[in-house]
């Protein structure tokens, strides 16, 4: 399986060549170039967001844009300030960001791996027509599935609930999608065969053995989901009234939309923004080695 | 590790008991079931119940006896699509996502494919800094994506005015450019990021033979790399694409900065919009047709290139 060679690719088994004797001197100082622009591009955004949130609000006008203040270092201040703005409504956006996208990622998570692990490892009658079902709804975009959802949950007078954004994200059809596709590349079915002679039930063997198997892609999934759930907008959007439960991107959004008429919130949205993203940035480039695993084995043949 | 240890030792018997497969998998039913359970049951509750909700809505309306009588829901057949399609906002946004699709997702795709293969060359030093690099705004929610670049888009909050200034990204000229350039600067690395690791399962032998007949890089990454990456070019294509047709977020908060950006400027906007009337019915219907237009053009797309993405 390609799934099974990319994983041993990732681990490192190719060896690559550093330097190449033919690599003439212009080529090299072209792409070289090229890629020192697109880095300056891709980084000077999030370099200015880190700047600008050390600065007071005066120095963030008056001081020149990318680089720090000379007279103050007001970062924390600013922190301060951004937790205790209308009795500390960004930190309850940010702990639901985290419900959200961290309980409902790993729910949905271990939801979409035994879907996929079921798909992989068992031959039963509808099985392809489950997985159809699995691929066209990977085509259906969140934003898609925003307003009918609004509909159904309105019918029921559930919107403006917690679980209103928060069971719609525990499907990932994507994540069932990767399950299948690396469970039946890494769990042997030997190995499913001697737990079934030891006696062990299906659902133990896959809890006790196979989840084990499966951790890399597991890792892989979770990473989706949780981003993709912490960059859900539209669908919070359409269903919350209650400002104590939005996630941040929402909360973030309704202040952004006054800077006009309050400016003194531009300095806590570029400080809220910059803690919104840090966490996810180093959790991403932390877990990178997973994402790749996952995408190669999603999109290799 | 048990399991492994007996496994030798139970192989004698295993050719008596091992039954054939197909009646072997009876047994699992519950099992099958108990694995298969949450998934189906989610994705009925919240994908195809809704969508299918949706799809009822977008076929009633409002109607009142009398002008402050009871609003009741009654059955309009096509009415609320013959209204969606009559409608100029609608064939606008259309376009605006249109023509973001033909000159956006080409630079989101060339642009990846730039990258993974400079990142998967020799010509190029700290490779892995330039990976991180392209890949970290990937991290950046839409909605943030949009705010930060709103900040730079603005002549009197940006942190390079004078450029700001000139270029007017906010203005009815330059909205769609500034518009693109949030959503290039989120995805080319997500984008390279797929194809990268395809290049990465290549096997360097492949190579070895088009270098020892002389091939330079660009022969070899235009003749071998880039056709037997092909299926994730076109995983991230479609991906692109479907993305293009529901763009929301970006424009949605650039609303709040720009006078350009207008309530119906994609056509999900119009969708959110018209349901905040509240017009759920034609809400509907516009969401069912957007849906229907995305999914034809995405399996279009795919059918052309037969199926490769999703084998």
């Amino acid at each position: 399986m390609t799934a099974t060679q990319t994983l041993l690719t990732r681990t490192g088994a190719r060896p690559r060549a550093t330097t190449h004797g033919k690599d003439r001197p212009l080529s090299v100082v072209a792409s070289t170039g090229i890629m020192i622009a697109f880095a300056i591009y891709f980084l000077v955004p999030l370099w200015w967001l880190i700047v600008a949130s050390s600065k007071t609000r005066a120095d963030l006008t008056s001081t020149p844009g990318l680089w720090f203040s000379p007279d103050e270092f007001a970062l924390f201040d600013n922190l301060a300030a951004l937790f205790a703005v209308n009795g500390g409504v960004f930190g309850t956006w940010a702990w639901n960001s985290l419900l959200y996208a961290g309980i409902g990622g790993a729910l949905g998570t271990l939801i979409a791996v035994m879907m996929g692990y079921a798909l992989a490892k068992y031959d039963f009658r509808g099985r392809n027509t489950l997985f159809s079902i699995v691929l066209g709804a990977i085509l259906i975009p969140g934003t898609a599935l925003a307003l009918p959802l609004f509909l159904v949950f309105g019918a029921l007078n559930l919107t403006d609930t917690f679980w209103s954004v928060f069971l719609p994200s525990l499907v990932s059809p994507f994540g069932v999608y990767l399950g299948r596709i690396y469970a039946s590349a890494s769990v042997p079915d030997e190995l499913l065969e001697a737990a079934r002679l030891d006696g062990a039930s299906e659902l133990r063997t896959f809890f006790t053995v196979s989840l084990r198997l499966l951790a890399p892609v597991l890792v892989t999934i979770f990473l989706f989901q949780f981003t993709q759930i912490w960059n859900n907008f539209f669908l919070p959007l359409v269903m919350l009234q209650d400002d104590t439960l939005y996630p941040l991107n929402l909360g973030l959004y309704t202040w952004n939309s006054q800077i006009y008429l309050a400016p003194e919130l531009r300095l806590l949205v570029i400080v809220g923004s910059l803690v919104a993203i840090v966490p996810v940035v180093i959790a991403f480039l932390m877990l990178q080695r997973f994402w790749q695993t996952g995408l190669a084995a999603g999109s290799v043949k | 590790m048990t399991l492994t240890a007996d496994g030798p030792t139970a192989t004698p018997s295993q050719t008596r008991v091992h039954p054939p497969e197909r009646r072997r998998v009876g047994h699992h039913i519950p099992s099958i079931i108990a694995l298969t359970a949450p998934f189906m049951l989610l994705l009925i509750a919240f994908y195809l119940i809704p969508i299918g909700y949706a799809l009822v809505q977008s076929f009633f309306k409002i109607a009142r006896d009398s002008p402050y009588g009871e609003p009741r829901e009654v059955f309009a057949g096509l009415e609320q699509y013959a209204i969606v399609v009559q409608s100029a906002a609608f064939w606008e946004g259309l376009s605006r996502v249109g023509i973001l699709l033909v000159t956006m997702v080409p630079a989101t795709i060339v642009l990846g494919l730039v990258f993974a293969l400079l990142i998967d060359s020799t010509l190029v030093k700290g490779r892995k800094f330039f990976r991180l690099a392209f890949f970290a705004p990937y991290a950046v929610p839409g909605v943030i994506a949009a705010i930060m670049w709103g900040f730079f888009y603005a002549p009197t909050l940006s942190p390079l005015p004078g450029v700001a200034e000139s270029m007017d990204l906010l203005g009815s000229r330059g909205i769609m450019f500034g518009l693109a350039n949030i959503v290039v600067w989120t995805v080319a690395g997500f984008n390279m990021l797929i194809m990268y690791s395809a290049l990465q399962a290549i096997p360097q032998e492949l190579y070895e033979a088009a270098r020892i007949d002389g091939a330079g890089h660009l022969r070899i990454a235009l003749s071998v790399k880039v056709p037997l990456i092909m299926p994730s070019i076109i995983m991230t294509a479609v991906l692109s694409v479907i993305g293009t047709f529901q763009l929301f977020n970006e424009p949605q908060v650039l609303k709040t900065l720009s006078k350009a950006v207008g309530l119906d400027f994609t056509p999900n906007m119009l969708v959110y919009n018209t349901a905040s009337i509240p017009n759920y019915n034609l809400a509907a219907a516009i969401s069912v047709l957007l849906a229907v237009i995305t999914a034809v053009l995405s399996f279009a797309f795919l059918r052309i290139t037969q199926k490769r993405a999703f084998a």
